[in-house]
């Protein structure tokens, strides 16, 4: 299958091993992935901050860039989020209809890794080997606005030579929430504390979860308190194998 | 009667009363997080609700198409808002109640105010109200020299208190039991010396006190859950029975009802009153429902007035997306569930309606501008939106608000500037290359220093994805 790779800004200037991992595991599993030039963000923290009419262009540029393509994919449940329940939104609340008509047939091609895997290539097994004891943060804009369900969690089940534990309280927000993070800083502190001390409970050494932003948010805090505790995104630990 | 709905929506008085604080939400909550005591009582109960609720809705095989049904029947209902009211206001008043309009808090505490006046008494009971304490009646009675007496329990902590309700549900969820042994030994008439923070003990001290108080009063206010356009019916839902002596034991019963109370027919109630209980108490069903239809000779309240409560509810009408917010049924469930109201309560909020309802309820009947703060109170987790029995997009609203809202100068320059760079993928490529540049910064400068004061940056990478792929 030809597949149309949505790196995400955040991935692409800041967390590119996770964007090179999604990469990799697909063309692994026999796929064609192609990079759209014109790619650059989504516009969700613009969106979400109050300023969707600053980012009517990248609504616009953001369909334009994928509407050639048959399917498209991101790491990251919440920008998926943002392309599948508010880019039509944001058209729409500009008056333009056509765009938010194919902003929601871009929508309908779009994909989070996991659900790419699981729902349209059909696979949970994608022969991963991580040596390593793990657990999985399910992030709010997968659990909540992509309804992925276990369905990260049944890829992780079959990565060799991993331990998998469960998070306690696994559905609570890290505290991220883009620049609720800044806006509300100490709140946002006050959640990360808790999310921090769950995964110290579970005694892993790697945290995951299928959204950069959150896991910047929870390695960001875990680095400052010298936790031990090193953070890797989801598609980064399905790309690993024994010869990599 | 209806002048609540003439003229156009757009300059539909705006909501006064206890709406806003007195700062904006993140200089509140910084006090609140401070408070490990606080932190400690509102972990506790939040929790114990939540798993409450969570176990009895699970009961529920229908309970997507209940929620599904509660939305469609709030959204048919604000639809057609002004004939129902007129036929409440038709039913009500053929039943020998007495129907009032208020356009705001002030009109409506003046109209509470007069009725009380002409009875000739001096204290007023009362049911636990979210739109009287929205309205600031107390204060307004005490002015003209009215004592009002709270009696639903956690009302009547936080009234013996002088403190101001932190929860929809629970207004005293702020307290534990040592605090209100406190609380009652400095303010209750009468109460036992030796009283212990034993919780029947507590509410042992609160009935002796408020027996005497039902007694001896004949005048009592209340709000409304639901009213039936249909028949003309208050509908009052609450768990402790006090509620009911005040509906039923008094000569005289002033009701203040939010306009957006009204549902069109009986049948409706099956719906609400399935959601309402497993959604706010964790109740399957609902300990003291009282209903009553304008005056029964010889039975209960011998004169009835109904309060219409605007205060800013038809400006949020106007808004289409807005509206949502009307559709409320004050069950407090998405404040179980916020991590933010967990973790800075409610009176960070500024307003007695706290949580994520309460972020896009409260600017909204202000006026977003006015309360420009709350709308950012939220992680956008959408913890919320799943609680929500009357399934209230909060995440979507609180989106809506906050591009209505007026933004910092310097932020809306740097957002120009972001969204112009996103735009032109040679600047956005020369951007990526400065970060990269500038290393692994330790602290930003003001306002992006509230990162850095608790989470390190991350280490910038050898080189962007983009540039990888092109030379791959």
């Amino acid at each position: 299958m030809r597949i149309a790779l949505f790196v995400t800004c955040l991935a692409d200037t800041l967390f590119p091993a996770a964007a090179k991992a999604t990469v990799r595991l697909l063309e692994r599993l026999g796929h064609e992935v192609v990079f759209p030039p014109g790619q650059t963000c989504c516009g969700q923290m613009h969106i979400n901050t109050g300023y969707q009419r600053d980012a009517l262009p990248l609504v616009r540029r953001h369909v334009r860039t994928f509407a050639p393509y048959d399917v498209v994919v991101a790491s990251s449940g919440s920008c998926v989020g943002s392309v599948r329940h508010q880019h039509a939104t944001v058209a729409r609340a500009a008056g333009e209809a056509s765009l938010a008509a194919r902003a929601e047939d871009v929508a309908s091609r779009t994909y989070e890794l996991s659900e790419l895997l699981v729902d349209v290539l059909g696979v949970e097994d994608v022969g991963a080997w991580y040596p390593h004891r793990v657990t999985y943060h399910p992030t709010c804009h997968s659990l909540r606005m992509l309804r992925v369900g276990d369905k990260p969690l049944r890829l992780l089940r079959h990565v060799r030579g991993m331990e998998l534990v469960e998070l306690p309280d696994a559905d609570q927000c890290c505290g991220f929430g883009g620049t609720f993070a800044l806006k509300n800083a100490e709140t946002s502190t006050a959640m990360l504390a808790d999310k921090m001390r769950h995964v110290l409970d579970t005694g892993a050494e790697v945290c995951t979860a299928g959204d950069a932003s959150c896991l910047m948010h929870i390695g960001g805090g875990l680095s400052r308190m010298d936790a031990g505790v090193r953070t890797v995104h989801l598609a980064e630990i399905l790309a690993a194998t024994e010869e990599s | 009667m209806t002048r609540t709905f003439l003229g156009m929506p757009a300059t539909a008085p705006r909501g006064v009363g206890n709406l806003r604080g007195d700062e904006p939400f993140p200089a509140a909550a910084h006090k609140a997080l401070a408070d490990d005591q606080l932190r400690r009582n509102l972990g506790h109960a939040t929790g114990t609700i939540r798993r409450k609720s969570g176990a009895v809705v699970a009961e529920l095989p229908d309970w997507q198409e209940l929620r599904a049904a509660g939305s469609a029947l709030k959204a048919a209902t604000m639809a057609r808002l002004p004939e129902l009211l007129e036929q409440l206001e038709e039913k009500v008043t053929a039943a020998g109640g007495v129907v009032h309009w208020a356009a705001d808090a002030n009109e409506a505490n003046r109209i509470v105010t007069d009725l009380v006046r002409a009875t000739g008494q001096r204290r007023v009971i009362k049911v636990k109200s979210m739109a009287t304490q929205e309205i600031g009646l107390n204060e307004a009675l005490a002015e003209a020299g009215i004592a009002p007496v709270e009696t639903d329990l956690a009302e009547l902590i936080v009234q013996l208190g002088d403190d101001k309700p932190s929860h929809i549900l629970v207004p005293a969820i702020h307290r534990n039991r040592a605090e209100i042994r406190e609380i009652f030994l400095r303010e209750m008439p009468g109460v036992d010396p030796g009283l212990t923070d034993d919780p029947a003990t507590l509410a042992a001290a609160a009935r002796r006190y408020l027996r005497e108080t039902f007694l001896s009063t004949p005048v009592a206010v209340s709000g409304a859950n639901f009213a039936v356009a249909e028949t003309g019916t208050l509908v009052v839902l609450e768990s402790e029975g006090n509620g009911r002596m005040c509906l039923t034991l008094p000569e005289t019963l002033i009701t203040v009802m939010g306009i957006e109370k009204v549902v069109p027919a009986w049948r409706d109630l099956e719906v609400f009153l399935q959601l309402l209980p497993r959604a706010s108490t964790g109740e399957r069903m609902n300990p003291y429902t009282s209903m009553w239809t304008g005056v029964t000779p010889g039975d209960g309240p011998q004169s009835f007035h109904l309060v219409l409560l605007d205060n800013g509810r038809t400006a949020v009408l106007a808004d289409e997306v807005g509206r949502q917010a009307l559709h409320c049924i004050r069950c407090s469930a998405c404040l179980n569930v916020c991590p933010v109201y967990e973790r800075t309560g409610g009176h960070a909020y500024g307003s007695v309606y706290p949580g994520p309802i309460g972020a896009v309820l409260s600017p909204q009947l202000t006026g977003v501008a006015d309360n420009a703060s709350l709308p950012y109170a939220s992680s956008l987790c959408g913890a919320c939106f799943d609680a929500c029995p009357v399934r209230i997009d909060i995440p979507s609203l609180l989106v809506h608000l906050r591009n209505k809202a007026p933004h910092p100068r310097t932020e809306r320059i740097a957002m120009a500037a972001a969204a112009y760079t996103m735009d032109h993928p040679a600047l956005y490529t020369r951007a990526q290359h400065a970060a990269k540049l500038s290393g692994r910064l330790k602290h930003l400068p003001p306002p992006l220093n509230g990162w850095t004061a608790s989470r390190d940056l991350p280490e910038p990478p050898a080189e962007t994805f983009r540039d990888w792929w092109a030379r791959r």
